[in-house]
């Protein structure tokens, strides 16, 4: 089984040099992809099937053939890596950044070429020291080699490369929030559209896509689309850092191909749940998924096949909800996450979240009535997407509307009882 | 008498070099706050003028986005700041057992700081290490796989 993002990582906690990255193939594909036309670049991107892996799983050729191409387009354009990786529940781009800079900024060079870029920014979310570590001694290093700055390669090709550490707020994730955030300004997100890829970054065209995705792009300039596509278990090509967290035998990080099955992610990855602790559900994609259960053990996860049982893919990090946990709880844990986070730019959402946060605070506490959970179906949908700027809000709906779905006695039973069952 | 200044001439120098990569001088405005909060912990209301002055921009504007984003702080803070992650997988696998007791030997609540000025005590979103829940970071020192016995020495460590 092939794992061409994670295959090198070193297990000593210290990043691929230059030295060792071009041992191990490094920055071919860049040199593959600046014998071709930027067009060329993209479509190759685009036939490779490869969607979005921070969470939206937008085919990232088809965002890259929107940018405005030509003489006669505004510059500069910019080329962006979101590492800001804040899902909860989300711990997979944190092992590239830091296992492997050089592979990120090969593939953000790639990407800058075919939007035809001057400058490139690495986003990078504070809390990442290390990989804040490794991704400023590979720019330098990339600089020395003469792989950024001018004419790279001889191409006649110039880009810039800069890190950028954030300074907190699970809203810089959001692209548009992003861009506000990399302009000094409060990352509320913008209205859409207009599109980043046409007016984004101080209203130039700019491209933003996830740390993963772009780990995947030197390999499928070096080695084709149709090899990225046999990667997988499924039409959608490529490998996926699938992960899990919570009570379950072994908690990791795995790449794997796209499409593996919940079951085996759970039962042979993770080795199954700890002793003594019985699964009931999972999120599978960080905390703004909707949850899975044990009906749906063998769906393949990949976007599809998640999207058609009524979730989403997300980041393809489970998070394990076990028998001796409250649904409950958990579900007050995420929402008063959400309701913090919250940028309080629209209504709903600045309104929404608190609201819903403290129904379940108080239906934990036994002080709920069953009229709450009319309240709580109410909030789904006038959270609804659509209702909303941005995705925060819908997200952070999903958990909510599933459980309702698949554990609503868990909610009723705190309301009979007066209490949390759960309580020791 | 003039008050004196709180930012250093080597401090707004590199403020300087920031907004020069730039298209507009106010998009600095977050690495500003990060070099003052770097050298003096917390952001003051001096030093968010002396900012604005520096960037051509109102004090209002710049404190709008120093108090939007978790991470600068506009009080005072403790020498090293604690900030335990709560979100949901740290959650189940019972970070509240590690705040709790966290809480009773710094004898503070969230968001204060200890009597001796050592440390603040702050929650953080999820620090993207769910596999090794719970965690917390001090400074910027990452520690996971907590246990509250482990809790002594890894503070003790910092004094």
């Amino acid at each position: 089984m092939e794992k061409p993002l994670t295959e090198h990582i070193k297990n000593d906690n210290t990043w691929l040099s230059l030295k060792e990255y071009k041992k191990v193939g490094g920055y071919e594909g860049l040199q593959k992809a600046l014998k071709l036309n930027p067009e060329e670049v993209t479509n190759i991107v685009k036939e490779s099937g490869l969607k979005g892996r921070g969470g939206a799983g937008f085919s990232t050729g088809t965002k890259w053939s929107f940018v405005p191409m030509g003489d006669d387009v505004p510059t500069p354009k910019y080329f962006i890596a979101n590492g800001d990786e804040m899902e909860p529940g989300s711990f997979k781009d944190r092992l590239l950044l830091e296992g492997n800079p050089h592979q990120l900024i090969e593939g953000m060079i790639i990407g800058s070429y075919a939007i035809q870029a001057r400058y490139s920014y690495v986003f990078l979310r504070w809390a990442y020291h290390h990989a804040a570590k490794a991704i400023s001694s590979a720019i330098q290093e990339a600089y020395e080699a003469g792989y950024l700055g001018q004419n790279i390669l001889g191409s006649k090709f110039n880009l810039d490369m800069s890190l950028h550490i954030s300074v907190g707020r699970y809203i810089c994730g959001e692209e548009t929030a992003l861009l506000n955030a990399l302009e000094g300004k409060r990352a509320n997100p913008r209205t859409k559209p207009p599109f980043p890829v046409v007016s984004g970054l101080f209203g130039k065209p700019t491209v933003v896509n996830n740390v993963e995705t772009l780990n995947n792009i030197p390999h499928i300039l070096n080695k084709g689309a149709e090899w990225f596509k046999g990667l997988s278990k499924t039409d959608e090509g490529g490998t996926k850092l699938y992960g899990a967290s919570g009570r379950v035998k072994k908690p990791g990080l795995w790449e794997l191909p796209l499409g593996t099955t919940l079951r085996e992610l759970l039962e042979v990855h993770a080795g199954g749940m700890q002793d003594g602790y019985k699964f009931k559900g999972v999120l599978p994609g960080g905390g703004s998924t909707d949850f899975l259960t044990e009906e749906h053990l063998d769906v393949p996860m990949d976007y599809a096949s998640v999207g058609k049982a009524g979730s989403r893919l997300g980041t393809g990090t489970l998070i394990v909800l076990d028998d001796k946990t409250c649904t409950v709880g958990m579900l007050q844990n995420l929402e008063q996450f959400f309701a913090q986070e919250s940028c309080g730019w629209c209504t709903p959402c600045r309104e929404g979240l608190p609201w819903t946060a403290k129904l379940l605070d108080a239906i934990e506490k036994g002080k709920g009535k069953m009229e709450d959970l009319d309240t709580l179906t109410f909030q789904t949908h006038y959270m609804a997407p659509g209702n909303t700027y941005c995705a925060l809000a819908p997200g952070a709906m999903e958990p909510l509307q599933s459980a309702l779905k698949y554990f609503k006695t868990d909610f009723e039973k705190h309301i009979h009882e007066h209490k949390c069952p759960w309580e020791q | 008498m003039i008050a004196e200044k709180i930012l250093s001439s080597e401090e707004i120098k590199e403020i300087q070099e920031v907004y020069k990569h730039f298209p507009v001088k106010s998009a600095a405005c977050i690495e500003g706050l990060k070099i003052i909060q770097k050298n003096h912990r917390w952001v003051s209301d001096e030093a968010v003028k002396e900012l604005a002055e520096i960037l051509e921009m109102s004090p209002a504007a710049i404190d709008s986005v120093a108090t939007y984003y978790s991470l600068i702080f506009r009080r005072p803070v403790g020498e090293h700041v604690v900030m335990v992650c709560n979100s949901v997988s740290c959650w189940i696998m019972g970070c509240e057992k590690i705040t709790n007791s966290l809480k009773e030997k710094l004898a503070v609540d969230y968001g204060e700081t200890t009597a001796d000025d050592r440390f603040t005590l702050l929650t953080i979103p999820c620090l993207g290490t769910c596999d090794h829940a719970p965690a917390m970071i001090i400074g910027e020192d990452l520690h996971r796989d907590l246990t509250t016995d482990k809790l002594d020495d890894i503070l003790n460590s910092y004094k």
